[in-house]
């Protein structure tokens, strides 16, 4: 890493994220007083009014320039969409995790100016207006969330138009759509008209704010004494007057043209799963070539380039969050996720030189933001996986690996072109997507653990004695396993209904009055159909629901099935009962259900056939139904961090869990249940039917010991590999260090699963005496996880 | 058709990548001809099942001691296992159930009482079929990684028509088969395995047969027997080599192995393992009730390894420290 490289990142590193009022007070003054009509044209205005008055920031030692703030780690605000009250502001500034600093004049501006103006108006207040009792009820208890409630759509990757086209050809693409509207015999000409001009305004306003950092380079340049800075700062200034608005030449002008375009994404709205350039080898490699072989940039010249372009993600923590939607995510990253392999669009192997700097880039920048994954095929080289792999064991989680095989066959089941899903691949945590082509927006979470509880109490929530679901009848009375999943059911299609109802309403509800003209701008076909990317522009429209807590909920259904209906060991009623106290009083029954009953991640088929079958309801009553956009609702089985506050809602439950505590994580076994090692993990996993899905999340944990040398990546590759030939989705590894060894010894309930080498054999480390698992501590912890 | 012999294994181990190449499964077989001292899995050395106690789950409720048949298990009153609390009062006193393994016969009563699985019985009978199926499930992983089965022990050899039924029904299914032994068995059992295995996994840990006899309980000649007969039909061996302190810890000892393995007449050793003695098998014994001698022997540094795995280099042969 060079000194450059070096500074630009320990400033990233250190800056403490704060709240900007820059955007909320710029978009009050432009809404109160302008009176435009058309909400899209209306949108357009004021991204450019945002793109001619905001600050314009060129850093010390910077390369890539701009910021979304006015400096780094300066969070906007999206008054429109939520309108922060002062106690929310309190709250951002005074808690303990994830806080952004407010200083007393933001406050003082948000009260004076930004409340009065938003307050009652923002698409929150919007959205909890239009909401039935029923939402509110299942919302309250815990039930699913709501993605927008506080974010807009967004999810959504580019793909390689930008550089092709530049804004130039966009603009090109959208005279000539305009030229084509048939207002006689189109009803909707005027409308499409209307899109059209306003993504031209956005186009011509992205281009106007590289101008203007442009400027001010040239200004920094004439006063700059280090000649060497003056140069930098000219080229910076050379290349932003061309791009984004001309096709880029080089790397530099490539990587430069797609960041203005993520920052017009990210200022426009704050859309969840921020943007990113997701194929970014097979964008840059063409460019990375040609300057190579021209001798117009080395190698390292390169690899700078690239970290300065790391940094800039790294500089925008994810938009403030309050709420529920801080508690399922609880975190400044914002899931930028760039993804690296895969296959071309011709379907060969898409590995090139570029994927391997990326992952040195990974390697040596070790940063949160951007998120990395490498998108393996079988025809990918283990060559590849093993770089990726490299890094994976260093334990901090970075890459993740995603099967690019089974990622283009979720595609074409959902009814993607060969060539579209190729070019595809994987955002946000794990969603599967047509990159530049889709939007596929996610809508919230589903609490499946949630849902038996329900199904076990006539629908009434334990933890508030309300009625919220549907009468179901009394569990106690159940004689057979099957009226189990028969009440499980009826309340899932009830819960689903509630949320589908819901997601019309809010999806109606930015069509109408949130558009995108500028993201409308870079995803197919919203200028060749007039119509806007929350509209149902985009070529392909998926709205997923997300699962969560899998293992938990199969686990549960086994321990009753084992234990009330073919062992007899106790009633239902009294199983219930014990749930309801939180097993106070029912010590020896918790054991039984949390020791001695079937437990999904054991390739055990009696636990992983219910896994199988709760799945398969959920996928039944979710996948193919219409959205309102045009498009198709498919499943998503990944948790961010809503397992936890998932958990924090559900009472007790059968599979021996207390009463508040996290459910299971993606579709991982519940925490500690998995104890046959990680083939037997991988092989209950791929059980499930990833291919109907739209992407699962896989944890696996490991000991660095595991890991070690060649043999221990080799390993860690065939494991990968044979996951993938039976199906699975995703993995990404935990590699466990002695923080999380001294966690177990204080909590070893929740550990039970964890294996460590202790010499030339391994043993469960809960088992081991109090010594020995200080002696194994203390090894760990001279183990190294590299710089 | 698969056999109906029927043999006793202590475990099954799936993600085993330490004994053969790639990843394996491996199956330990319970009982064992040799009473090594330093032996690290002491509950694989008798060939029926045992009892196994584990203090750290062990909730003092009693109800062990309530059933026992034979009155094995009684309420002892000792120091509390954390001395110290947080009145400052350090060692307070504490019952605990007290297991008399030499009562014991292994009935399993106390296991389907106990609350907490802290008494566990170690060894189970099973058929040809059912550790087969076992070793079908992770196939896929053999097939991506090279990888198969191990049979292990105790001593595999020691149960030699279980082990021959595994074996040829490995084969027949197409699996790669190692077997991890000590070679302490008659010679007609090592010759009749012999065309089901792929690889021999084959420890030698002394060529002097007096210390052999008075560490391991055996000679060594009926080892280097079954070996030289291994090498004579070309079976690919690769050479395990326990070090242990003072027991065969040094450059002569290993030399003198060395030798044997290079005059061998045949097939070569493809490779040989030096494993490194360690600790930890100590509380194992605890766990069955018995006595570790080998309490104050330190594991042999990295260093010494290093010097004694190029004595092995010397001699031409590809060396490894570790499994």
């Amino acid at each position: 890493m060079t000194d450059r490289v070096a500074r630009l990142r320990q400033r990233s590193v250190s800056a403490r994220p704060s709240i900007s009022v820059e955007r909320a007070r710029l978009l009050t003054q432009f809404y109160s007083t302008d009176a435009t009509a058309s909400p899209v044209l209306r949108r357009a205005k004021a991204l450019a009014y945002l793109m001619r008055n905001k600050a314009i920031y060129i850093g010390d030692d910077e390369l890539i320039v701009g910021e979304r703030g006015p400096e780094p780690a300066a969070t906007p605000t999206y008054p429109e969409l939520t309108c922060h009250s002062l106690e929310d502001l309190q709250i951002l500034n005074s808690r303990e995790k994830t806080s952004y600093s407010v200083s007393p004049e933001v406050m003082e501006e948000y009260k004076n100016v930004i409340i009065p103006f938003w307050s009652g108006r923002s698409m929150r207040d919007l959205i909890f207006q239009e909401m039935t009792p029923e939402w509110k009820d299942a919302y309250d208890a815990g039930i699913f969330t709501e993605f927008m409630e506080q974010r807009a759509p967004g999810h959504t990757v580019a793909d390689g138009k930008i550089y092709a086209l530049g804004m130039k050809g966009l603009r090109r693409r959208i005279a000539e759509a305009l030229e084509k509207l048939d207002f006689i015999n189109d009803p909707e000409a005027q409308a499409r008209s209307e899109q059209l001009r306003a993504m031209d305004i956005c186009a011509e306003a992205i281009c106007a704010y590289a101008r203007r950092h442009a400027e001010l380079a040239y200004l920094k340049a004439a006063s700059e004494r280090d000649p060497q800075r003056r140069k930098e700062l000219v080229r910076i200034a050379e290349v932003c007057s061309h791009v984004p608005e001309n096709p880029p030449r080089n790397l530099w002008e490539a990587l430069q043209a797609y960041w203005f375009c993520h920052l017009g994404v990210i200022i426009e709205l704050n859309g969840w799963d921020s943007f990113n350039p997701g194929r970014l080898d097979q964008h840059m490699y063409p460019f990375y070539k040609a300057d190579l072989e021209s001798g117009d940039l080395t190698e390292e010249q390169a690899r700078e380039l690239l970290q300065c372009f790391w940094v800039k993600f790294n500089n925008q923590p994810a938009p403030p969050k309050v709420g529920v939607t801080a508690a399922e995510s609880g975190t400044y990253t914002d899931f930028a996720n760039i993804n690296c392999g895969g296959l071309t669009p011709e379907g060969q192997d898409g590995v090139n030189d570029f994927s391997y700097l990326m992952l040195d880039v990974i390697d040596e920048m070790r940063l949160v933001q951007p998120s990395s994954n490498i998108q393996l095929s079988a025809k990918n080289p283990d060559r590849f996986l093993k770089r990726a792999l490299r890094i994976v064991r260093k334990g901090w989680g970075q890459p993740s690996i995603f099967n690019a095989d089974m990622v283009v066959q979720e595609m074409l089941r959902a009814g993607k072109s060969l060539e579209d899903a190729r070019q595809g691949g994987t955002s946000g945590c794990v969603e599967t997507g047509a990159f530049g082509k889709e939007a596929y927006i996610l809508t919230g979470y589903l609490n499946l653990p949630k849902l038996l509880e329900l199904a076990l109490n006539d629908g009434v929530d334990m933890r508030t004695g309300k009625r919220i679901g549907l009468p179901t009848g009394d569990a106690s009375e159940f004689t057979s396993f099957d009226q189990v999943m028969d009440a499980f059911r009826a309340q899932l299609r009830h819960f689903v209904d509630i949320k589908m109802r819901g997601n019309a309403v809010i999806e109606s509800l930015y069509a109408r009055y949130m558009p995108a003209p500028f993201l409308s701008l870079l995803i197919d076909d919203c200028i060749e159909k007039g119509r806007d990317y929350n509209a149902g522009g985009a070529r392909y429209n998926t709205s997923y629901i997300q699962g969560v807590g899998i293992g938990t909920i199969t686990d549960s259904l086994a321990a009753i099935k084992h234990n009330v209906f073919d062992e007899k060991r106790v009633s239902l009623g009294q199983l219930v009962e014990a749930l309801g106290r939180d097993f106070e009083g029912h010590e020896e029954l918790r054991h039984v259900l949390w020791e001695e009953s079937p437990k999904y991640g054991n390739d055990d088929d009696s636990a992983d056939s219910i896994m199988k079958q709760v799945f398969n309801e959920f996928f039944d009553c979710v996948d193919g139904r219409p959205n309102v956009r045009g498009g198709e609702c498919h499943i998503d089985m990944l948790p961010t961090t809503c397992h936890v506050y998932f958990g924090s809602v559900c009472a007790a439950s059968a599979d021996g869990r207390r009463a508040g505590t996290p459910l299971s994580e993606g579709i991982s076994p519940v925490q500690g249940r998995d104890r046959r090692g990680p083939t037997a993990v991988l092989q209950s996993a791929a059980k499930m039917d990833h291919a109907a899905t739209g992407g699962t999340l896989l944890n696996l944990k490991f000991t660095p010991k595991l890991l070690e040398g060649e043999e221990g990546i080799d390993n860690l590759a065939h494991l990968v590999r044979t996951y993938f030939r039976l199906g699975g989705h995703h993995v990404q590894f935990n590699v466990v260090r002695a923080e999380t060894l001294r966690k177990a010894q204080r909590d070893p309930d929740s550990h039970r699963d964890l294996i460590v080498r202790v010499a030339g054999y391994s043993d469960y480390f809960c088992d081991l005496s109090r010594a020995l698992q200080d002696e194994i501590i203390a090894r760990t912890e001279h183990e190294s996880f590299g710089a | 058709m698969t056999s109906t012999v029927q043999g006793i294994v202590f475990d099954i181990r799936r993600y085993s990548v330490h004994d053969g190449p790639g990843i394996r499964t491996a199956v330990f077989l319970k009982g064992c001809p040799a009473r090594c001292a330093w032996c690290h899995n002491p509950e694989s050395q008798r060939s029926d099942v045992e009892l196994m106690h584990w203090p750290q789950r062990c909730v003092a409720c009693g109800a062990c001691v309530a059933v026992c048949p034979r009155k094995a298990v009684s309420m002892v009153i000792g120091p509390a296992q954390d001395a110290g609390d947080a009145d400052g009062q350090g060692g307070g006193t504490q019952a605990r159930p007290v297991i008399q393994f030499d009562m014991c016969d292994a009935c399993g009563t106390c296991v389907e009482v106990c609350p907490r699985q802290a008494v566990t019985l170690v060894g189970r009978w099973m058929s040809v079929a059912d550790v087969m199926d076992e070793l079908e499930r992770d196939r896929p992983f053999y097939d991506q990684s090279g990888g198969g089965v191990t049979f292990s022990g105790g001593e595999p050899l020691a149960q030699p028509d279980f082990l021959l039924a595994l074996l040829k029904e490995c084969k027949r299914v197409d699996l790669h088969t190692c077997v991890d032994t000590s070679g302490i068995a008659p010679p007609e059992v090592v010759q009749a395995m012999i065309p089901w295995v792929d690889l021999w996994l084959y420890d030698i840990k002394s060529v002097d047969d007096a210390a052999h006899c008075e560490h391991v309980g055996v000679s060594s000649r009926i080892v280097l027997a079954n070996l030289s007969k291994l090498a004579s039909a070309s079976a690919n061996v690769a050479a395990r080599v326990p070090v242990i302190p003072s027991f065969n810890d040094t450059e002569d000892d290993m030399e003198a192995i060395a030798r044997v393995l290079a005059e061998l007449e045949g097939k070569r050793p493809l490779r040989v393992h030096l494993l490194p003695y360690h600790v930890l098998g100590e509380q194992k014994y605890e766990r069955l009730g018995r006595g570790y001698e080998m309490r104050l022997l330190r594991a042999p540094s990295q260093e010494l390894m290093e010097r004694l795995a190029r004595v092995f280099v010397r001699e031409g042969f590809q060396t490894r420290i570790g499994g």
